[in-house]
């Protein structure tokens, strides 16, 4: 299967790559539009800043490409950023649009505790998640973040709270999205990349 | 569900070989820091800090191969730092494989280093390390590995670094640094009324009851040890045992 994380200078693009290459799945960086026509499945690795992201993409004409890959039903794989970079805007950057995959907006957490978030949280489960597949319920998860999707309608499968409640993992057809970072933690993790590599599998 | 307290590792290494010391002076060779990383990931570490204690500019490409093997065996996050004192030296670090950096000597110097990092890199990027010592009825940071006073209160230039950028505060304390006699309380409990974000407590970590102490009366979102662990006077697992069964929130894995 032909798995490909876009590259457009993530810090975490590597992380990702070693958690999945740990797995004994390989992975291919993809840069360009016709690198993603050709894939069975995306991973959108994140961090840092909203705007940067979209930013970065929209400089390496990686937008529309990635919002067409979706439509074809190529499986897409979001870590932290990349979820918030799914959304139609954040409150991080009000200038710059989002994918806009899902129409509700990324907002600050409000300070009512420490901020970023930062460490190993666990979820609230909503909905069936397929990511979540044999993931103990009691499981922690490794989070780093200031801003988060507060809502994405029957999206939304697992939540997380601090601040306030927040999207954790998001599943729709065949887009996934994790807030946390699977590739930092632990066996849980690999287990979260295992679920979507074989979720993608089935499909391709 | 609550956020976890994390018992984060804490590699002192001279750029390639870990080392240790007693109230930052007398440095001995402690092991290689992949190996020791590779331990540290599998027995629950929630994560690994690796520190260039030389800091040396000639020794710069050797630290960052030893990030780079160092995050080869981690499945956890990995903050690293040392001697960082621009964009580019930062940037190096987490292009090296670490999550988050240090900064302490520099940002003391020019706190809009804090700025500039937290915008190309994200304030959850970037940790202020504070050395500090007591002097009469406060605090002060220390600089150059705890060697040079600045004259500067700590709590408020843990205060200020925040409001620059630092997205998280490494406070140690060079009083109990190396000492195994108890976490610093009150200190971390001054820093960690006066921010708004996490902070990891470091320096004079040793039995379980140290960490309790830390967690509860030191307010610490996080503790850092070091040759406790390297020596195994003190199982990870052990530790976040004895710390569930008394009511403290933290990731319990095996």
């Amino acid at each position: 299967m032909n798995i490909a994380l876009l590259e457009y200078g993530a810090g975490n693009l590597p992380s990702v790559e070693r958690a999945l290459t740990r797995l004994g799945v390989q992975s291919r960086r993809a840069a360009t539009a016709e690198a993603l026509v050709s894939c069975d499945a995306l991973i959108l690795p994140g961090v840092g800043h909203f705007g940067a992201l979209m930013r970065s993409l929209g400089e390496r004409s990686l937008i529309a490409p990635v919002r067409e890959a979706v439509s074809r039903g190529t499986p897409l794989l979001g870590i932290c950023l990349g979820l918030q970079a799914m959304f139609a805007a954040s409150e991080e950057a009000p200038g710059d649009a989002g994918l806009a995959l899902f129409p509700q907006k990324v907002s600050a957490l409000p300070p009512v505790d420490r901020l970023p978030h930062m460490g190993w949280n666990q979820l609230r489960r909503a909905r069936p998640s397929k990511l979540l597949e044999g993931v103990s319920e009691d499981a922690y998860f490794y989070f780093a973040h200031s801003y988060a999707a507060l809502d994405a309608g029957e999206a939304g499968v697992a939540f997380c709270d601090h601040c306030a409640s927040f999207v954790a993992v998001l599943e729709q057809e065949n887009v996934f999205a994790t807030q946390f970072h699977p590739e930092k933690s632990g066996p849980v993790g690999a287990q979260i990349l295992s679920n979507f590599v074989r979720h993608a599998g089935d499909k391709a | 569900m609550s956020l976890a307290h994390r018992i984060i590792p804490c590699l002192d290494t001279d750029g390639e070989r870990v080392v240790k010391g007693v109230n930052f002076v007398n440095l001995r060779d402690a092991g290689d820091p992949a190996a020791l990383s590779a331990r540290y990931n599998i027995e629950g570490a929630d994560e690994l800090v690796v520190l260039d204690i030389a800091a040396s500019r000639d020794h710069r490409p050797t630290f960052l191969e030893t990030i780079r093997r160092v995050a080869a065996e981690l499945a956890i996050p990995l903050t690293a730092g040392g001697g960082v004192a621009n964009v580019e030296e930062g940037r190096a670090i987490l292009r090296a494989g670490a999550d988050k950096l240090t900064v302490n000597t520099a940002a003391l110097r020019s706190p809009a280093l804090l700025t500039e990092l937290a915008a190309e890199f994200g304030s959850q990027a970037v940790v202020l390390a504070i050395d500090a010592k007591r002097v009469g009825d406060r605090w002060e940071a220390f600089v150059r590995g705890g060697s040079v006073p600045t004259g500067m209160d700590a709590v408020a230039w843990a205060r200020q670094g925040v409001d620059c950028g630092a997205g998280e505060i490494l406070i140690t304390s060079m009083d109990k640094d190396g000492t195994r006699s108890g976490f610093d309380c009150p200190l971390t409990a001054a820093i960690s009324r006066a921010v708004s974000v996490p902070v990891i407590a470091s320096g004079g970590a040793d039995t379980p009851e140290t960490f309790l102490e830390v967690f509860r009366e030191g307010r610490a979102d996080a503790a850092l040890a070091a040759s406790i662990f390297h020596d195994s006077i003190q199982g990870l697992g052990a530790l976040k045992h004895f710390l569930g069964e008394r009511g403290v929130s933290v990731r319990q894995t095996g």
